[in-house]
């Protein structure tokens, strides 16, 4: 193993950690507002790059001018699943925890059940786009031009995310609800708009982050799932409800996942994520940057 | 200007108010007093909009209010300050008064109620980029009335304001309310400490267990014999 070997493994950890990042940091927002963990997230993935995938068959649009399309189509996908399906879980009166995981977990199993029916279960892939295939030598490192424009579309999200959070009064409204979901009323705010507003958000973020991946991952009706338990342990590490630990997991998970890669076998590649997992829940099980 | 008209509310099953009609007019401070479990809050909740009535109107300038969302009434000018203040405990003192006025997008609306904020409660403006739970419990109230007057309400409904404060900030914030009320606002306050609460009040009513039991205005109830011995200890 020479040093070089090992650079341009962390090099493309860090480009696939960023994209994780993106994958996991829907998850953490809907959780931190409303402490709603939401199961069908890979399912979320899942549609997005289905959407990249027939934009691309059906129109050729490259995924690089689909990406904004389907962010778009993914904010209002999101708001509709919590104004038409969680919204009304959240009105058990017993149980809530439970009655939310089952909701969104049956909302997991129908959308693959449509994506299987609707799309059958072929494996799908985008084979020409526009940076399909290309590397760009960066000082001696050579890295996947799609996965480094992806790394590049994850920190814009992440960009843009801060300064609507911070800057914004929708932002303000939506860390107000964070706080107390009960009080702002109070000042006038409707909690069920602003609860919408996360679920859409959520799926816009996870929505970018398919379309980019469908640049270069097999497009069938269950990748969702793997995609979505990295997603979790994303969160987990960095802390559940946390943006910016959904940030720092990201790019955590993806160098463990590089430099795992380095010493065991490919196949056992994600050995390493859960060791690391296993052991923040053991040491700090609020997650690194969690503030519970 | 609001009319509670024979307000009935229940908790699961248990009556906390029965038959309650108030009436404030615009530009009166009314204090609604009582004991402990009297139902106060329960009235308030049940204007704001925060527990739903079981029978019974409440109107807010001749509409009725009563089956709106409470965010809607918020937007229609009742600002209300709940007994534990429901302030957004790690944002700002600043962000928790913009957050007040979330409803105005003109620059004039969102500044013209500061203003007045910062002249009744001058401490918080010392204390801005503060988070709200590092104020003390007097400074938090007035950041709880501060937020509620950055809605630009027509009518205040304070739920015991007192509560929690210590003595002399107490009497500062009893007397913000008569700035509130000079400034053009209609206040409802519900009280425990009768003797400071008729003082400021235009007109009162006494609540006991879920009922009114007496109401008329504050002087007159602070010279009957009954509610002297029986609420003020003189």
């Amino acid at each position: 193993m020479t040093t070089a070997t090992i650079i341009q493994s962390l090099a493309s950890g860090l480009l696939m950690g960023l994209l994780y990042g993106l994958v996991a940091v829907g998850l953490a927002l809907i959780f931190g507002l409303m402490d709603v963990t939401n199961f069908a997230h890979g399912e979320f993935l899942m549609l997005a790059m289905y959407m990249t995938f027939f934009l691309f068959a059906f129109f050729a649009i490259d995924p690089l001018l689909a990406a904004p399309l389907v962010g778009a189509a993914m904010f209002v996908f999101g708001a509709v699943a919590y104004l038409l399906v969680v919204r009304f879980a959240m009105r058990a009166k017993a149980n809530i925890g439970m009655v939310q995981i089952f909701t969104t977990f049956g909302l997991a199993i129908l959308m693959r059940g449509l994506a299987q029916y609707f799309f059958t279960p072929d494996y799908r892939s985008i084979n020409v786009s526009w940076l399909g295939g290309k590397t760009i030598s960066l000082g001696g490192v050579f890295l996947p031009v799609p996965q480094l424009v992806g790394a590049l579309v994850s920190l814009a999200a992440f960009g843009a995310l801060y300064f609507f959070i911070k800057k914004t009064d929708f932002g303000r409204a939506l860390e107000a609800t964070r706080e107390d979901a009960g009080a702002v009323a109070l000042v006038g705010i409707d909690k069920n708009k602003v609860f919408a507003l996360g679920w859409g958000l959520g799926g816009a973020l996870v929505g970018l982050a398919g379309a980019v991946m469908a640049m270069f991952f097999y497009i069938y009706p269950d990748v969702g799932a793997s995609f979505a338990l990295i997603a979790y342990v994303t969160v987990a590490l960095g802390g559940f409800g946390s943006v910016f630990g959904a940030f720092a997991g990201g790019i955590i998970v993806g160098l463990v996942e590089a430099s795992t890669a380095l010493i065991l076998p490919p196949s056992l590649k994600s050995v390493g994520i859960y060791a690391v997992y296993l052991l923040v829940v053991f040491i700090r099980p609020r997650g690194l940057f969690g503030s519970i | 200007m609001l009319s509670v008209r024979e307000v009935t509310t229940a908790y699961k099953g248990l009556v906390a108010i029965s038959q309650v009609s108030i009436e404030v007019e615009k530009g009166e401070i009314v204090c609604v007093a009582g004991a402990n479990g009297a139902g106060k809050s329960t009235l308030l909740k049940s204007i704001a909009g925060a527990e739903r009535i079981r029978s019974g109107e409440v109107s807010f300038d001749g509409d009725r209010i009563d089956g709106t969302a409470q965010h809607l009434i918020t937007a229609r000018g009742i600002a209300y300050v709940p007994e534990n203040r429901r302030l957004f405990p790690r944002l700002s003192v600043h962000d928790n008064l913009r957050l007040g006025s979330y409803l105005f997008r003109g620059k004039p609306d969102r500044e013209q109620p500061l203003e007045l904020v910062f002249s009744l409660f001058p401490r918080l403006k010392e204390r801005l980029e503060q988070r709200a739970e590092t104020l003390s419990g007097g400074e938090q109230q007035m950041l709880a009335i501060g937020r509620a007057l950055m809605t630009r309400p027509r009518l205040l409904m304070l739920d015991e304001p007192s509560q929690g404060i210590m003595p002399k900030l107490v009497s500062e914030i009893f007397q913000s309310v008569k700035k509130i009320r000079d400034a053009g606002m209609t206040v409802l306050i519900v009280e425990q400490r009768m003797a400071e609460c008729l003082e400021i009040a235009d007109r009162a009513y006494i609540l006991q267990t879920g009922r009114v039991l007496m109401q008329g205005k504050s002087a007159e109830l602070m010279d009957n014999p009954d509610v002297r011995k029986a609420y003020l200890g003189l």
